[in-house]
């Protein structure tokens, strides 16, 4: 596995805890949480600190120690994602290509009849 | 030749190119060659852009001074030597030789214009790519944490949302990914799915993203231009169908035109009330693909490709001719 596959694994499975906790946890609590339980304390701080300079955990200082929790909730950023991937936060980037835009009114039904006319024609789907 | 006469040939090239834009979308032929329509819309825009502004440096230009890539290094190498009277001198932007104050003040006025065009698209360009190059590294931070892989579709990363979507963020190999929803996964078949993920591979592996960005550049730069927003519009189209083309070759027609059309019809995730005026750019797209797979038109005979392709550069040549001799 690579180290960028790596770092994204971790990173991920880190965000995981703060996700499933209510309360904002130190270093030390996320390492106990984690599937993985050798990782180094160092690896855990910098992956957490990486998530924070991102924008993804926020931290806040208790006493020697800092806590982190998720910057926003697991829904907020799927939604972010989703909004971008059907074009509809109203900016016309180039980021991506999308398969297929919705469509409405009479070509939905133009079709809607098309794909009849093909399941009609066709030798039995596959799936579904 | 002079600068008038330089100027007077890239502006037929500039006008005739802005008006085969403008006439481009309503041809039928290209969905029957995609990769040579897209080819010409290419040199179209490349055409008119280098015309543009060969016009307005052109008319600033004294006469008899070679082509306009020659006359401005001169330029620049006097620039350097710091002889700016020199410069405006020979620049005829001095009424040192009698010249009378309009004819300066109209040079100064052109090669003003032409530098300002010249920057605004090179800046109009960069601020695309770096938008885009912006958008794709978030999503691809958020994919990280938020996508899984599932058997159903191999090579490729599932969110969990249950609306229907599947795209490709395109970039360098190991960057690329190609994104399907799980309401994607439960609104198509497998042999559908096969078909999405052959055409978004057909996207990343021809890089298609990169066709596009100079279209989507110009259409963001010039929102009410009607010629843009089509050239956009129709390069994004024919990136589709040759992206559909690419996917016929692993499978049945059938598949990928069941999938267009269950996208197509599946209907969006509630957005916020009026995000979803923005699907007004779709209209009658999908359908054309949907037709275009489900009729297939003659393809485009070699000698109309070749033709096409001759245009094209022929198209560019002329410009860069007139700008470099």
């Amino acid at each position: 596995m690579t180290t960028v596959n790596r770092l994204g694994e971790l990173e991920r499975a880190i965000m995981d805890v703060l996700w499933d906790t209510d309360t904002s946890l130190t270093v030390r609590e996320v390492s106990a949480r984690l599937t993985e339980r050798n990782l180094a304390h160092t690896t855990v701080m910098t992956v957490l600190d990486r998530l924070a300079k991102k924008g993804f955990a926020r931290r806040e200082r208790d006493g020697r120690a800092w806590r982190y929790c998720p910057a926003a909730t697991r829904e907020t950023y799927v939604t972010e994602l989703m909004l971008t991937a059907l074009d509809q936060t109203g900016d016309r980037t180039a980021a991506l290509t999308r398969f297929a835009q919705s469509v409405t009114g009479v070509e939905a039904e133009v079709l809607r009849d098309a794909l009849e006319v093909i399941e009609g024609s066709g030798e039995g789907d596959d799936g579904n | 030749m002079t600068g008038i006469e330089d100027a007077a040939l890239l502006a037929v090239v500039a006008i005739g190119s802005a008006l085969g834009a403008s006439a481009l979308p309503r041809a039928s032929w290209p969905r029957r060659c995609p990769a040579a329509a897209i080819l010409l819309w290419q040199a179209l825009g490349l055409a008119s852009g280098l015309a543009a502004v060969g016009t307005m440096i052109g008319l600033a230009l004294p006469a008899s001074q070679g082509g306009l890539v020659l006359s401005m290094l001169r330029a620049a190498g006097l620039l350097r030597d710091g002889e700016l009277f020199g410069l405006a001198r020979w620049f005829g932007l001095s009424q040192a030789d009698g010249a009378p104050l309009v004819l300066v003040a109209v040079r100064l006025a052109c090669l003003a214009a032409g530098l300002a065009l010249l920057v605004s698209l090179c800046w109009v360009l960069l601020a695309a790519s770096v938008a885009a190059l912006q958008a794709r590294r978030r999503q691809r931070a958020l994919l990280t944490l938020l996508a899984h892989g599932d058997p159903k579709v191999p090579g490729a990363l599932v969110v969990d949302h249950p609306s229907a979507a599947a795209y490709c963020l395109p970039g360098l190999r190991s960057r690329s990914r190609i994104v399907v929803s799980v309401g994607a996964l439960e609104l198509l078949g497998r042999g559908e799915l096969a078909a999405v993920l052959a055409h978004e591979r057909a996207h990343l592996r021809e890089r298609h993203d990169l066709v596009l960005l100079p279209f989507t550049a110009l259409r963001r730069a010039f929102p009410k231009s009607a010629t843009c927003t089509g050239a956009q519009r129709a390069v994004a189209l024919l990136v589709e169908m040759l992206a559909d083309d690419r996917a016929l070759r692993g499978g049945p027609a059938r598949e990928l035109v069941s999938a267009l059309v269950r996208f197509g019809t599946a209907g969006t995730c509630p957005a916020p009330a009026g995000a979803l005026a923005v699907a007004e750019g779709s209209e009658g797209e999908v359908a054309a693909r949907v037709t275009r797979l489900l009729q297939p038109a003659r393809p485009l005979p070699a000698v109309a490709v070749t033709a096409v392709c001759l245009a094209a550069a022929l198209l560019v040549a002329a410009p860069v001719t007139l700008l470099i001799v």
